[in-house]
């Protein structure tokens, strides 16, 4: 494998990749290091403790809004899935035709615009629907969410629809299955990894996002990441690093989870 | 609307209602022998595509296939066979004409309602599902009781010789061996017709040899109507009942495998079948199936003609390369050899006819003496009076 032409070869590889690995994961490491800061200070280290990841876990505020990102996620990344794969399918299972290029832009076209646009855009129309219809609630939240997740679940959703072969369902269809039970026995298993795939992106999306969050949320309606932000604007104490720390096992939790799942599926 | 949606749901029924071909066994093999399985009545497939262009991929297409029969669709590469053979399974439908399953027309329903299963060229074997899994699908979809599946899988899985592979993936199995449960997983649910796409050109030559066998072994056991699609000569010739050779959206002869080499109906059959010379000449006499040519050459020779020809017209003539003999000396034809190519069991000698042409004779070799000619030599070639047939162009 390692022969003349491998990249590991070349003059300098080893240095670049230690300095990209220092640059990624330093700041990470800084922050759970002062999570567990026995000082008020974020720089400064006094001892080890667990007082601030205490303190975040009795603070009723970051609970509410942790929830409430956790349910804003699960609603949106389930939705965002489903319209993906129903996406998926109708633009893989055809021929190409004048106009599909411009439906994959269209679909994806959260990735393309610049959130901040589209924050503005939904600030400006779901004011108005606010208005004309009296709702407040966190549907709106779920809303745009769903919205700018669906490219994400979209994304590994065909990239496993195009690599499997037509024939299967055709097979299936001559095996007397009808079309909904080549779907169910055929299609939507092998999908399975490529869905789990887009389900676990866009949770991951739709939990950390900040802008969009920020303009379209009502008052008392702060996610964890909108309420951190808020945080910081007064003094900082590494309460937010605690908060961090917690989210960051979380992530990884769910990543590892998803990536057993489907791994045991292929 | 209603009485056409109504008169479908009657065709569906009736399809279903069929009885399993096993059971016609008993009735006699002169009333079976001459029923048709499958019908095609004035198929035409028209693949419209992008702006003007449109493909004419069958062409009115009339065909009947017999029950037990082996019968194979035999042309090049774009000549419409895997078409119709799509248009029989219910992957695609006709633009115009009939297709029949024992008398009905199945033409309009979705494969999923179709007694005719596929064996596909690339097998389409399911991943996610292991070797008894797949072979178990059909009867699933169908709605049969589990013991039912078990029994029939354990017996596909005898019948191609499979059981102890049962509980692998089908990804943990051979070439040969994804081929054989292709062809149980397609034979399980016990089909009217059996539609075979091409199956065997992903294997290599010696298995390839091994699968004709079987094949043949399997639709002998089975007594199911196998409707082969291939490009291969030398299979449709060896695996064969009837042979329908195809060209450009069209059915130009159906016949055994005898009658298609040895009986061309056209030039086109006779070129594509085989080894072939052509020869042109003038018709001197016609008569009674049989013709008396003129060769550019001057010779005049025997060959068996259809109806239809008359003296002084051109005609195109035919010899199979082991049809004619190389002699010392004069023969009806005269030439000097250019090649000559051992092939084991003949050799193939390539002689370069004083018109010009080149004719190829085949000779069949023996242990004690070599073929008794060289390169450079001149050579005459004999024809013999039933050597020769005239063809259509």
């Amino acid at each position: 494998m390692a022969n003349r032409f491998d990249v590991r070869r070349q003059n300098g590889f080893v240095s670049v990749a230690m300095l990209c690995f220092f640059l990624l994961y330093l700041p990470i490491a800084t922050l759970v290091v002062y999570a567990f800061n026995d000082n008020d200070s974020v720089v400064i280290w006094k001892g080890f403790s667990l007082r601030w990841f205490h303190i975040a876990w009795n603070n009723a505020l970051v609970i509410e809004s942790s929830i409430r990102s956790f349910q804003i996620a699960a609603v949106a990344a389930v939705l965002a899935t489903i319209t993906a794969t129903m996406a998926a399918l109708a633009t893989t299972r055809t021929k190409p035709y004048p106009g599909l290029t411009l439906k994959y832009a269209f679909i994806n076209q959260p990735l393309m615009v610049p959130e901040i646009v589209t924050a503005v855009a939904l600030l400006i129309v779901f004011s108005r629907i606010k208005i004309w219809t009296g709702y407040s609630g966190l549907g709106y939240l779920v809303a745009a969410h769903t919205a700018f997740c669906i490219p994400f679940a979209y994304l590994p959703i065909r990239a496993r629809l195009e690599s499997m072969d037509l024939s299967l369902e055709t097979a299936a269809a001559d095996l007397y299955a009808t079309k909904w039970k080549t779907f169910r026995h055929v299609t939507l298993p092998l999908l399975w990894p490529g869905i789990l795939a887009g389900l676990m992106l866009a949770f991951v999306v739709s939990l950390d996002d900040v802008v969009i969050t920020e303009f379209v949320k009502s008052g008392g309606q702060d996610t964890l990441p909108t309420y951190m932000l808020g945080q910081l604007r007064r003094t900082v104490t590494p309460e937010v690093n605690a908060i961090s720390t917690a989210f960051l096992v979380l992530s990884i939790g769910i990543v590892t989870a998803f990536f057993f799942i489907s791994r045991k599926r292929t | 609307m209603f009485s056409h949606s109504y008169h479908l749901m009657v065709r569906i029924k009736l399809v279903s209602r069929l009885p399993p071909v096993n059971d016609h066994a008993g009735e006699g093999n002169i009333l079976t022998a001459i029923r048709p399985a499958v019908e095609a009545k004035g198929v035409t497939r028209i693949f419209r595509g992008t702006g003007q262009d449109s493909v004419r991929a069958l062409d009115n297409v009339s065909v009947a296939i017999r029950e037990n029969e082996f019968f194979t669709l035999l042309g090049p590469s774009g000549c419409g066979k895997t078409t119709l053979l799509r248009l029989i399974a219910g992957f695609d439908y006709p633009t115009d004409g009939e297709i029949q399953l024992y008398g009905q027309d199945i033409a309009p329903l979705p494969p999923f309602k179709r007694p005719v299963n596929t064996v596909f060229q690339s097998y389409a074997l399911f991943p996610h599902m292991t070797v008894a899994e797949n072979i178990g699908f059909g009867l699933k979809m169908l709605g049969k009781p589990k013991a039912e599946i078990e029994a029939r899988v354990d017996a596909m899985l005898k019948l191609v010789h499979m059981q102890e592979l049962k509980n692998r993936r089908t990804s943990q199995i051979s070439g040969g061996q994804q081929q054989r449960v292709a062809l149980a997983r397609a034979l399980a649910p016990q089909p009217k017709v059996l539609l075979l796409d091409e199956p065997l050109s992903a294997l290599d030559y010696k298995l390839r040899k091994e699968m004709q066998i079987e094949l043949k072994r399997l639709q002998h056991e089975t007594g199911i109507t196998f409707i082969f699609v291939t490009h291969d000569q030398e299979e449709a010739l060896t695996m064969s009942d009837r042979i329908a050779v195809m060209s450009a959206g069209n059915i130009l002869q159906v016949g055994t495998p005898w009658d298609v080499y040895d009986h061309p109906a056209e030039r086109f059959v006779a070129d594509f079948i085989g080894e072939t010379n052509f020869l042109t000449g003038m018709v001197e006499s016609a008569g009674n199936g049989q013709a008396r040519i003129a060769l550019r050459s001057g010779a005049k020779i025997c060959a068996t003609a259809a109806a239809g020809f008359r003296a002084g017209g051109n005609a195109t003539l035919m010899v199979r390369p082991e049809h004619a003999k190389l002699v010392k000396g004069r023969g009806d034809l005269t030439g000097t050899i250019e090649t000559i190519v051992y092939f084991g069991t003949d050799t193939h000698i390539h002689v370069r006819l004083d018109e010009g042409d080149v004719f190829m004779v085949r000779q069949q070799n023996s242990r004690s003496a070599s073929c008794g000619f060289e390169n450079g030599d001149k050579v005459g070639i004999s024809i013999g009076d039933d050597a020769a047939q005239v063809l259509k162009d």
